[in-house]
């Protein structure tokens, strides 16, 4: 039972921090890899218009739901408008005012997005379904071709959409019958008026249609204006349907702008109104991207974030967040291979001491200092002081030392010499002060084993510490610490030999082997 | 011979790592409540001297850096003495003094220490250079152990002792160490000592070892160190065996000396014994381990606990 306790323990940390690690992942979209760029898209609206002198009310509709797409941000461009965002109907609008306008006249909307992560595509709230509209009063000679059109679909159509898509086919046909030729009309088939057409044509079949007005997406595109597009109700669901094909679906990189056949412009006081749009894409941290989507979706995970702090916060955490990972080297380096190392933590410290100074620089910045300060100690032992005043004897010696050293380096022009102000000095004087205690005790072999011990794990810890993939996955998900936790449960609980120790206890096994073997 | 094939060897000769020690048997055998007994020298002898187990004698205790100065006092008429922290490990500043010339202390390898020399290292001690996660100490000053002359040509300067591991109150393990000229006169095995196991039924050294290493003859002078027969070595195991009473501990290490004149004397208990023992005695401990284990619950009278490992070695005789 105790021999499964720890490692049921350990499993159900690495369990609870995967499983929330996932949430984070798949619900705000953050990214496992550093220097993931997340493609986020821009799209401005440019209203222009002539200014009557008047008051002047601009209407304006913007989305609300993006389809596939996720609103990070947005932004109202408008010098000297009053501005004012409400509903109506199942768009938002914008409603910019002023008392008096002159002139050509010019207001921006911008609104950056992102695409939807998967799971939240499925969370499409639950609408009621509307009502089919009945079947409008058609004049002739409209009303026997739509007649003709729809009855000759019914009969080869299983569904809504199958009908939907047969009826847009034939009224779409490159030869088309003299039927589809009254209901076509002349109309534009890429223009609003064409969607209209088809709405008005399926009402007869009590088909629920609506229009919705998209951009497509692509980069550095401009003076574009809106997709009118097609969407049909099932019963269901909606679903869109191409007003010049009949195929079912979306345009690709479709961003949804409108629902509804309403005027996406009005303006009120002015003249010659009208609105264009230009699209472009930028690459942006997934971090913010995340943020935003958190925002959006679960305020609750996305609170939960370390990126909420204040950044000096951030920063520290940055870096007490890898120390467990330094302590994991060391608590490895010594369970398991059994190196010797001055105390438990001073690699850890002497490890972030290297973050400041860059490794070869710290390594030899180190051993520079440590040998100097231990042949001082030395000198220092001859004067037979106390400990404790010895200590700091040695603390100051250590920082004349650094003085001295960027004071050379500086003068030599080499700017490395001045990062030293921030190597611990507290550290090197208690690294400087055990290992002369061990020199002393158990002689130069031991101090210098145990020191080039902690040098050599300090390195390894610095270089896991340093690594990109790790800060980042640590700082993102602090509960992976949790698998760290498991993972020192674990080691903990190992009793097998330190890798060392086989080469120790060699000569047991070789007399086991063995030649002679006297005893017993 | 590669890394498994090597792991598992050891695992067969049943060899025990530091890990296993720590987890299997020093964990579970010895409360950590009770290592303040054997850590602190000062508290290990009084126990001893109220159980009526001989010690080093004490010449006194200095607790204070302004009391220092007062080790002359109490040396005073004495030629020889040691000083050393009352909760040292692994021999650590420990200062033998063999002889006094005029104002001058002669250390154990000739060089002569002033009284301000002598002051200093105490101070040291004071200062917690030396002690277990360098807190303050005390400073014991005790009786010189005057070692047996049978060992004169196998130790260089320094004392050589007898390392007993006492399992559960029976000796399972012991080796004989002796210091050398790397080691400093200090019979530490990791400071450069050799240890050399013994036999636990005739009491005569076996093979030995030094820094992890089988050697046979002593570094320093060559003479072998097979076959030296180790004096009173039955009366020696008892009082092993008498030591886990002082401090009940499952797995613990007794050191003793044997003293020209006043015998065997216990220098000190420890209760992180090292694992070097099985390489000065060629064989791994955990048979001897599982034999105690399996002899469970043992007697109370230390005399009938050493016919537990003489029992041993004998069905391990009858064997091999």
């Amino acid at each position: 039972m105790k021999r499964v306790h720890g490692t049921i323990l350990a499993l159900i940390l690495a369990l609870a921090a995967l499983g929330l690690m996932y949430a984070k992942i798949s619900r705000l979209g953050l990214p496992l890899l550093p220097h993931q760029l997340e493609q986020v898209w821009s799209v401005e609206a440019k209203i222009e218009f002539d200014a009557n002198r008047h008051a002047t009310v601009v209407d304006f509709d913007i989305p609300d739901r993006l389809g596939d797409y996720v609103r990070l941000d947005e932004y109202f461009i408008s010098r000297g408008y009053g501005l004012n965002v409400g509903v109506r109907d199942q768009n938002r609008r914008a409603e910019w005012s002023t008392r008096q306008a002159r002139g050509t006249q010019r207001l921006y909307y911008r609104l950056e997005a992102v695409p939807q992560s998967e799971t939240e595509a499925d969370a499409n709230p639950k609408q009621r379904p509307p009502a089919p509209p009945a079947a409008p009063v058609y004049q002739e000679p409209m009303a026997s071709a739509i007649q003709d059109v729809l009855g000759n679909v019914r009969d080869e159509s299983a569904n809504v959409f199958t009908f939907v898509s047969q009826t847009l086919v034939k009224l779409n046909a490159l030869a088309p019958n003299d039927n589809v030729m009254i209901i076509r009309e002349n109309i534009d088939r890429e223009s609003e008026a064409w969607v209209e057409r088809l709405i008005y044509v399926l009402a007869g079949a009590n088909i629920s249609a609506r229009m919705v007005r998209g951009v497509i997406l692509e980069d550095r595109s401009t003076a574009q204006h809106l997709t009118p597009w097609l969407e049909v109700h099932n019963g269901q669901r909606w679903e869109g349907f191409d007003p010049r094909t009949g195929n079912r679906g979306y345009p690709d990189n479709f961003l949804r702008w409108t629902v509804g056949d309403e005027p996406l412009l009005a303006v009120e006081g002015g003249r010659n109104y009208n609105v264009s749009f230009a699209v472009s894409r930028y690459a942006q941290s997934p971090t913010t991207v995340a943020r935003a989507r958190g925002e959006a979706n679960d305020t609750f995970l996305a609170s939960m974030m370390l990126f909420n702090l204040p950044v000096n916060t951030q920063n520290v955490y940055r870096v007490l967040l890898m120390v467990p990972l330094g302590a994991l080297v060391v608590a490895f380096m010594r369970t398991i291979v059994g190196l010797p190392t001055l105390g438990t933590f001073m690699p850890i410290l002497v490890a972030i001491a290297f973050r400041e100074t860059e490794l070869a620089w710290g390594v030899a910045l180190f051993m520079m200092i440590t040998a100097a300060g231990l042949s001082l100690r030395f000198y220092m032992e001859r004067l037979q002081l106390l400990l404790v005043p010895r200590l700091c004897s040695v603390l100051v010696l250590v920082i004349l030392l650094m003085v001295i050293i960027s004071l050379v380096f500086g003068r030599l022009g080499i700017d490395k010499g001045f990062s030293i102000a921030l190597f611990p000095i507290v550290i090197l004087t208690m690294v400087i002060e055990r290992m002369s205690v061990i020199w002393e005790e158990s002689g130069p072999g031991q101090a210098l084993k145990e020191g080039f011990g902690s040098l050599s794990v300090a390195i390894l810890g610095y270089l896991v510490m340093k690594n990109e993939y790790l800060t980042h996955i640590v700082f993102l998900f602090p509960e992976s610490l949790l698998i760290l936790l498991g993972g020192f449960i674990i080691m903990g609980r190992y009793t097998g030999y330190r890798l060392l120790e086989v080469a120790r206890f060699k000569d047991i096994v070789e007399a086991e082997d063995g030649t002679a073997k006297p005893h017993p | 011979m590669g890394l498994l094939s090597r792991i598992r060897k050891l695992k067969e000769a049943g060899v025990v790592g530091i890990n296993n020690r720590n987890r299997g048997y020093i964990m579970p055998r010895n409360p950590r409540a009770l290592y303040a007994r054997v850590d602190d020298k000062v508290e290990t002898k009084r126990l001893a001297v109220a159980a009526g187990i001989a010690v080093p004698e004490l010449y006194g205790l200095i607790g204070a850096v302004h009391d220092a100065k007062n080790f002359v006092h109490m040396v005073e008429g004495r030629q020889d003495f040691v000083v050393k922290p009352a909760h040292g490990s692994g021999g650590k500043g420990i200062l033998v003094i063999t002889d006094r010339r005029r104002d001058m202390y002669i250390k154990g390898d000739g060089v002569a220490l002033t009284a301000a020399e002598v002051q200093h290292h105490i101070e040291n001690v004071l200062g917690g250079v030396y002690s277990l996660g360098g807190q303050p100490d005390q400073a014991i000053i005790e009786y010189r152990v005057k070692f047996d002359r049978v060992f004169e040509q196998v130790s260089y300067r320094g004392v050589p002792d007898i390392r007993v591991l006492v399992y559960r109150g029976v000796p399972a393990m012991a080796m004989l160490r002796l210091p050398t000229r790397s080691s400093g006169g200090r019979a530490n095995l990791h400071q450069g000592a050799v240890g050399a196991g013994i036999d636990m039924l005739t009491g005569h050294t076996t093979l030995a070892v030094c820094n992890n290493r089988r050697i046979s003859e002593h570094p320093d002078f060559g003479t072998p160190l097979g076959g030296l027969a180790i004096p009173g070595w039955p009366a020696l195991l008892i009082l092993a065996a008498r030591c886990q009473e002082l401090a009940p501990l499952g797995y613990l290490g007794v050191d003793m000396v044997l003293d020209a004149e006043l015998g065997p004397l216990i220098l000190e208990l420890n209760a992180r014994p090292g694992l070097g023992i099985q390489i000065a005695n060629g064989r791994g401990l955990r048979g001897t381990l599982d034999y105690i284990d399996a002899a469970a619950p043992l007697p109370t009278e230390a005399e009938a606990r050493v016919a537990v490992i003489r029992a041993y070695h004998e069905s391990l005789r009858g064997t091999g």
